[in-house]
């Protein structure tokens, strides 16, 4: 009995992977074939992006000061409270600011991505889209993982900038540092090998949130219950692709930049 | 290859005379797991013909008609829609077929996130193709001038009670000029008075647009205002048909069953 539901259970599971390859297939069919649907995917970067600027600034802002605060007390130990720029700065463009922001993301977009598709499904919309001979993944599915792919990249961006000016305020707290030394000492600290994989990693968070809150809407059962339930699995889900992506990312970095 | 199978499917609806059949159903059978929705449908639709479908609830009325236009996959049996197997086609012929079926939804089905004008825009930028912005205003303003309501333009549905809700969901699907209109339950949920309104309506606009409809309900006001055949599903299958006039004089205790109240 119990190795029947294990085998049904496994079942389950591989069908899901192969209806998740079979629509991500579709996704890439579809932003090449037929007209590219720019008016929703620039009215998606701004619902995706602009829309999220306040929640990534505020959280951002908040990192970097915590970050200050939290590491001042032990560099200061050691002598080497001149070091916490340097610090800051490497911690939070190769590795904090990016993974924050894309949790961040992942809980507001991938969940309100799955809730619209979902809620979309649950009210026949999308039936009725796809009846009428319209296309329903060129139209919603493909503008917005483009969108999140094009714009979580950019909020990270924004975010590393806040989050290294709430750094500034908080050392001042303590020390006085002078913006220019400050900014002077970040950008000194910071390398090629520093910002890129680490932006390149952003712009896969951003198709991991885009692809499952699609995904998750786009394959909703027809209950009021399954929209809530979409969006649950999108954030749970896209946060979890975001620690693999981001396990892989760190292991090709580390091989290719930093032996 | 594909384009000139999707030329068939045109060719072959613009060539059909009156009295000829466009859809034609045979021993069409549809199961969701241990359960049997669809037996064994047959049914012939004439070009021009309005077929009501009463049934109870959760018999498959829906089912049918979610196969034709392809969104169900029938088990077994033979479904033609222009004399064209709706299983066989590719997506491109799909595409072509669904362009002349209008599929008006229980709920209406409009789309929230847009205005009444951006739903109505919809199928005609999006599947029509049309980027002509006068053309695509005088359409608008003629199917919203046809269901009556010519006002509600900028409106978002959110903003429209549920009658209006129908009547811009007709407007779209018959915006496109369909040849064949597949309503789901279209008085579900309405008064009586809008009922008759909508069942009305469905009458003007077939006689309009000279479409064959198929109209899914169980209101007998609506299949008696619109049909011109009424067919009645039972347990799986259809049991009688007829014209609503003979239906009401039957003997059969369950075609007898749907009419009892009708005066």
């Amino acid at each position: 009995m119990a190795q029947e539901v294990a085998i049904a259970g496994w079942k389950k599971w591989m069908e899901d992977v192969g209806e998740q390859v079979g629509f991500f297939a579709r996704f890439i069919k579809n932003i090449f074939v037929g007209g590219f649907e720019w008016s929703e995917f620039v009215r998606q970067c701004y619902e995706i992006g602009y829309r999220s600027l306040m929640l990534v600034g505020i959280t951002s802002f908040i990192m970097g000061v915590v970050l200050i605060l939290q590491l001042r007390p032990t560099l200061v130990t050691f002598g080497a409270a001149s070091m916490l720029p340097k610090t800051l700065t490497i911690s939070f463009v190769r590795e904090i600011g990016p993974v924050i922001i894309a949790i961040i993301c992942a809980g507001k977009i991938a969940s309100s991505i799955g809730a619209e598709l979902g809620s979309m499904k649950v009210t026949e919309q999308l039936d009725a889209m796809e009846v009428s001979g319209a296309n329903p993944l060129q139209y919603l599915v493909v503008t917005r993982i483009l969108a999140t792919t094009f714009m979580v990249p950019l909020l990270s961006l924004m975010g590393d900038a806040i989050g290294l000016f709430g750094g500034y305020l908080a050392l001042n707290l303590n020390d006085h540092i002078s913006a220019s030394l400050y900014l002077t000492k970040v950008i000194a600290s910071l390398d090629f090998t520093d910002f890129l994989p680490a932006f390149i990693k952003t712009i896969f968070f951003g198709l991991a949130i885009g692809f499952v809150g699609c995904y998750k809407g786009f394959h909703s059962s027809r209950g009021t219950e399954s929209v809530g339930i979409a969006a649950n699995s999108a954030v749970v889900t896209a946060s979890l692709w975001i620690f693999v992506i981001d396990g892989i990312a760190v292991q090709i970095t580390s091989e290719l930049f930093y032996q | 290859m594909e384009n000139e199978k999707q030329k068939a499917v045109n060719e072959q609806s613009q060539s059909s005379p009156k009295n000829e059949t466009v859809i034609k159903i045979n021993g069409l059978k549809k199961s969701f797991g241990s359960n049997e929705v669809l037996k064994n449908i047959t049914i012939d639709v004439k070009r021009g013909e309005n077929v009501v479908v009463l049934g109870r609830s959760g018999q498959g009325k829906s089912v049918t008609i979610q196969c034709i236009v392809g969104l169900l996959q029938p088990d077994a049996g033979s479904l033609k829609v222009f004399g064209q197997e709706v299983a066989e086609m590719s997506d491109e012929e799909l595409k072509a077929l669904r362009i002349k079926i209008g599929f008006l939804f229980q709920s209406g089905a409009l789309y929230d996130s847009m205005t009444v004008k951006e739903n109505l825009e919809f199928p005609l930028t999006r599947v029509l193709k049309i980027t002509d912005q006068a053309e695509i205003d005088k359409r608008i303003e003629e199917v919203l001038d046809g269901v009556g309501l010519t006002d509600a333009a900028d409106k978002m549905p959110s903003d429209l009670s549920g009658g209006m809700r129908k009547r811009i969901g007709l407007a779209r699907t018959l915006i496109v000029k369909p040849e064949i209109m597949l309503y789901d339950e279209p008085t579900t949920g309405l008064d009586p008075i809008t009922s008759r309104e909508i069942s009305e309506l469905i009458l003007n606009m077939q006689k309009k647009y000279k479409t064959t409809s198929i109209i899914i309900t169980h209101d007998m006001e609506c299949a008696r205002i619109t049909a011109d055949r009424v067919v009645i599903m039972n347990d799986g299958e259809y049991i009688a048909e007829g014209s609503f006039d003979e239906l009401l004089k039957s003997k059969d205790t369950i075609v007898k069953a749907y009419f009892k109240d009708v005066s």
